[in-house]
Order: structure tokens, then sequence, then C-alpha cells
């Protein structure tokens, strides 16, 4: 717990500090929401609107995810971090979190607003932002992964994106589904229920993925 | 008993030897290539020419005869990877490496050969070519899956480097390939209409079944070999500043 | 009685172009230093992190019975932090023990120490190069571990950094600790052996 507070509390500091930096996830998602809705008279989104959503929480958490690690790992904190967390494994969960409750976070907050922009029904609102909560926590940790595996490649946001969308599919299918499910007037907990279960096993696994993705890094 | 333990020990140990697979593995292509091509060929006319016509959709399934094995090795050659993947990051055996970097491509072309075929075959029975059905779904997440394992190879400019990179890549891959799957079947069942589900079709007459079994032999034995080439190329590229590669070169 | 801090048997690693070092026995005793020598790219830096334990040795292994302290090419310090936060989040990271009163004590000691107790409250960012070395170098020394392992420690500090650095390691080793340095002008005046590197 020591390690994951300690680690939560440093990367927040940094994050506040850089102040505008930090508000780029929220105003990609804001943005392209708005081209979205800008468009959707053309498109007829309707129901879909809450996939499309989601789709672009998916793209905001990619973009903000590629530099989890690179900051740290060219001011060497990253190496102090592998050599002296203990248990490494809180560390690293503390990083994630803190990463996520600057980006998927306010996105969540944020969408039940970004859902008038594109004419999501009230009651389907509510469900989206929740969803939203369940499922960026996962695309955070599974994002973490490839981060970690492409710091100190010195190619960035494509490569990531490459690397982890596809590992993306299930978070994104049942949380547009539950999204679009309320819609439509059903009941979304088996869906809801998913995304937890995938959320608890992503906290449990990525960890261990992301630990050894740096440790590979260290040697290039 | 000792003795089958002694030999795999030393097969394994042998394995991580470049220049003893190079070796040895000389006479495996052509005689993989020969046997797996004869198979393919049998399996292939049996099927093709004298395996009964299906009731409901005609000779256009016989496009199965060549779907079906490049669907199972598409899938069969990413487990594969993972496995080396693993050998590689724990014993750092270089050889698993160099069988990644051989067989990626080769997996993803099989992919896309399901994928194509499978489109092929959708368009006279289903009615369209690409539908968001769970298998075929999953397989262009394995197509994706396959581009990061070689987009990220080159990405990292050092070999070695890569390799390990990879390495984990694959065994995340590995690990997230059911989770995809049942997924995208639970997805498909609830917002897909039953009536072109491909995992609910008729099991399959013997003698339908029969030249399936010997054509996907083939395929394996073939694109085994076709593996066992290019990881023999690989060994070449990456050991090229090693003598024995350089005596090999100029006895040629 | 004086257990080794270290104990590094027939260590090797080679990288793609080059076999660095190979064959390379190290014992390491409370109060001892060792001196790693040798040109640009003969694996210096290498040996230092297959030590931390930050690479796997291509051959061979590493035992360490003790915490340390590494100091790499790169601080270990961002940017956007002061020199204290900095250092702050260093030792919690090896000690979460520390209680924050003693944890602050160790840390302005530290910079004391090295002649920048004055910045401590500056971000990293506004430092110069010399004085971001000074800040790494408290981070090992406010940490409680027992061996040293210094990358170049002598990078960007000036005469009187050199002086105050050799200083600190005399009273580290004093205390019983061990120090591997690698580094390719003489550091300390009483390093008892020297591991030259890049000679094969």
């Amino acid at each position: 717990m020591n390690a994951f507070l300690t680690q939560l509390r440093r990367d927040l500091a940094i994050s506040f500090r850089h102040g505008a930096e930090a508000m780029n996830p929220i105003a990609f998602f804001a943005l392209a929401a708005f081209l979205l809705g800008l468009g959707q008279s053309t498109l007829r989104l309707d129901e879909a609107a809450a996939g499309a959503l989601w789709v672009l929480a998916l793209f905001a958490n990619v973009l903000a995810v590629e530099g989890l690690f690179g900051r740290d790992r060219e001011d060497g904190s990253l190496e102090q971090l592998l050599l002296h967390a203990k248990p490494l494994f809180a560390a690293l969960l503390g990083k994630v979190a803190a990463h996520w409750m600057m980006s998927g976070l306010p996105i969540a907050a944020l969408s039940p607003f970004v859902a008038l922009l594109v004419d999501v029904p009230p009651d389907g609102m509510l469900v989206l932002a929740l969803t939203l909560l369940l499922g960026t926590p996962t695309l955070a940790l599974v994002g973490a992964i490839g981060a970690a595996l492409v710091a100190g490649t010195g190619r960035g946001g494509l490569l990531v994106a490459l690397l982890v969308m596809p590992l993306y599919v299930p978070t994104l299918l049942f949380g547009a589904g539950a999204a679009m499910t309320a819609l439509a007037g059903g009941d979304p907990s088996a869906e809801l229920l998913w995304l937890a279960a995938l959320l608890a096993a992503s906290i449990t696994l990525a960890p261990f993925g992301v630990d050894a993705a740096l440790r590979v890094g260290q040697e290039y | 008993m000792g003795k089958a333990m002694e030999w795999l020990r030393r097969t394994f140990h042998r394995m991580g030897s470049p220049r003893w697979f190079f070796a040895g593995s000389r006479g495996w292509v052509l005689g993989l290539y020969l046997v797996g091509a004869a198979l393919i060929v049998v399996g292939s006319v049996w099927g093709l020419g004298f395996a009964p016509t299906d009731r409901l959709q005609g000779d256009s399934y016989r496009i199965l005869y060549v779907h079906v094995p490049a669907a199972h090795l598409a899938e069969a050659v990413y487990v594969a990877i993972a496995i080396a993947g693993v050998v590689h990051l724990v014993w750092r055996m270089k050889m698993a490496d160099l069988a990644i970097a051989a067989a990626a491509p080769v997996g993803m072309t099989l992919t896309a050969a399901a994928l194509a075929t499978g489109y092929i075959w959708g368009i006279p029975t289903w009615g369209t070519g690409w539908v968001w059905d769970a298998r075929t779904t999953s397989m262009l997440v394995l197509l994706f899956l396959y581009f990061g394992l070689i987009a990220l190879r080159q990405a990292v400019p050092r070999p070695e480097r890569a390799a390990l990179a990879v390495s984990v890549l694959a065994i995340v891959g590995v690990v997230n390939i059911p989770v995809i799957k049942y997924s995208v079947d639970w997805f498909t069942t609830l917002h897909q209409p039953a009536s072109i589900r491909l995992g609910e079709r008729p099991s399959i007459d013997p003698s339908m079944l029969w030249p399936l079994a010997v054509n996907a032999l083939g395929y394996y034995l073939f694109l085994v070999g076709v593996v066992v080439a290019a990881l023999r190329a690989k060994i070449i590229e990456r050991e090229s500043k090693a003598d024995w590669v350089r005596s090999w070169v100029q006895a040629r | 009685m004086n257990e080794p801090l270290l104990r590094a048997a027939s260590l090797g690693h080679e990288t793609d172009d080059a076999r660095l070092f190979h064959g390379l026995d190290l014992v390491l005793r409370g109060g001892e230093m060792v001196e790693v020598r040798g040109a640009n790219a003969t694996g210096k830096s290498t040996l230092l992190r297959c030590l931390a334990g930050l690479i796997r040795p291509g051959s061979g292994t590493v035992d360490v019975g003790v915490e340390i302290a590494y100091l790499g090419h790169r601080s270990g310090l961002s940017e956007t932090l002061t020199a204290r936060e900095n250092l702050r989040w260093r030792l919690s990271l090896c000690s979460g023990r520390l209680d924050g009163n003693e944890a602050t004590a160790r840390i302005d000691e530290a910079l004391v120490r090295l002649g920048i107790g004055h910045a401590g409250g500056r971000a990293v960012a506004s430092l110069s190069a010399g004085q971001r070395r000074r800040v790494a170098l408290a981070a090992v020394l406010a940490s409680p571990a027992r061996l040293w392992l210094l990358d170049e420690p002598l990078t960007a500090l000036d005469d009187a950094g050199a002086a105050l650095l050799t200083a600190e390691i005399e009273r580290h080793l004093r205390n019983g600790g061990g120090v591997v340095a690698a580094t390719h002008r003489p550091l300390g005046p009483r390093a008892m052996r020297t591991v030259q590197l890049g000679t094969t």
C-alpha cells in the first residue's frame, strides 16, 4: 500500500505541475465528440452514438498512455523505481492509477455532458459514464504494457496504438455493449459485471506484463 | 526412461545452438516440403474432385479445404510463438527468438489467407463477404496481433533487444486471445441474427472430413518446412559474423 | 565475520556487436572499494547495471546481500519536482519504514554535505548540470544502502564537488559500506582494487 501511495502521490504531483498537458486527454475526447456531433446530421448516430463515444474514449486513452513511462525513462527515475520499489507490483499500480486519474476518470466524469453533443438519450448517459468508469482503468492497465514495451524505442504513439488496440477489443465490446443495451431499454448488468471482471483480471495480471516489459526495456 | 530424459535434455541444449540446428536441419526442409506437398496434392484432388457435393452449399463449400487448415495454422502458429517467447525470456535462448522472427510473417500470411478465403466463401453462403461473426472478428484481431509483433521488432533498433520485447508481447497476446475470442463470441450472440452463425454448422460428413484431414496435415508439414527454411535464413543473417557461417559461405 | 556485500562469479556479457567482458570475478566486503576502469564502450556501465540487477548478465551470477544505491548516467530525478521532493520519493522507495521527520532530516543532511543545502526547494529543471549531479549523489548519501554503485560519479562535478564526493566515499567506507565505481579518471584516494575492462 505504501509503495502504491508513494508512487501515486509523486505522479499526481508531476501531472498537476504540467497543468495544461494533463488536460490533453479530456480536451481530445471533447473535441472529437464535438466533431462527431457535427457530422451526426449526415451520419444518423442515435444508439450507435454510445459506441462511437466509447471508441473516442479508447483513442483518448491510447494517446495518453503512450507517454506513461517516457519521461521517467529519460530522467532515470524508471531505473530507480525498478531497483528499489518494494513491492514493484504496487508501485506500478500506483503509477497507472495516477495516470488513470488524469485521463480515464475525467473522461468518464465528463462523458454525460459530451453525450449531449451527440444526442445520447438521458437514460443512457449514466450507464455510459458507468461503463467508462469501469472500462477505462482496464484500458490504462493494458495500455501500460504497450507503453512499457515501446518506451525507449523512440517510436511513439502509432506503434503503441498498433500494439494495444487489439487487446482493447473485449473492453470495448462490453463497454459499448452495455451502453447500447441500456439505450435499447435492456438491462446492462451482465455487461457491467463483465467489465468489472476484466478490470479485476487486469489489476492482477497487467502489472506483471508491465514489469517484464520495463525490465526488457532496461536492456536497450 | 533415463535415456529418454537424457536425450530430451541434450536435444533441448542443442536446439539452442544455431550452428547445430543449421547443420542438422538441412535435410528437413526438403523432406517437409515433399511430404507436405504430396499430402496437399492428394487432399486437394480428393477434396475438390471426389468428395461429395454439399446438399446446401453446392460446390462452394470446397474452399474449406484451404480455409480450415489456414485458420487452424494461423492460431497454432501464434500459440507456438508465445511458447517460444517464454523459452526465450526464461532461458535467453537465441534460437527461440529466431524462430519467432521466422514464424511471425508466416502466421500473418496464414491469417490473411484465412480471412480472404472466408470472405470468398461468405459471398455465396452468407450473401456477403464480411460479417461481424465471432470467428471472423477474432481472426481479424489475430491479424492485428501479428502486425504488432512484426512492427515492434522493426521499431527496436538492436535485434537482441527487439527479441526480448517481442517475446513479452507474444505472451501478453496469447493470454488475451481467449478473452478476446470469448468476448467477441458473447457480443455477437447478442447482437447478430443467429442465422449466419458459423459455429452451429451441421457436423461434417466423414467423406468430406478425410480429405480435409489429409490436407490439414499436408499444410502443417509444408508450413513447418517454410518456417524451418526461414529460420535457416535468419540464422545466417544473425550469425553472419561467426566463423562457421563464413566458412559455410566460402564452401558454397 | 565480514560477510561480502557483493559477490559476482564468472560474469560475462555480450551485445549484438561486442563481447564486453567475460569470466569476471568480484568479491566486495564492507570498507572496500573497487574502481572499474576502461575506455569508452568497454562495458563499465553495463557491468554496473548487471551488478545492480537492472540487466541480466549473459553468463555468470551476481549475489548481492544488502540494499544498494545506484547512480546511473541519468540522474533519476524528475525535472518537474523539487530536489527535496525527488529525494523524498527515492527514500520512500527504498525504505518505507522511515517516518517523515527522519526522512527529511536525512535528506537535508545529505544536501548540505554535498554543498547544495540551499537548492533543496528548487525544481530540478532550474538546476545546473553540476547541481543536478550533486542532488543525484545526495540521493545515494541519504539512502540507507550499504553498497553504492556509482557510474561515472565525477561527471559534471567541479573540483570542489569532486573533493566533497571523495570525502563522502571515505566516510561511507569507514562506516563499513562498500563502493563500486565506474570511472575513467581516478576517483578516491583509497581505491582498494581496480578492475580494468577492455584489455582483451
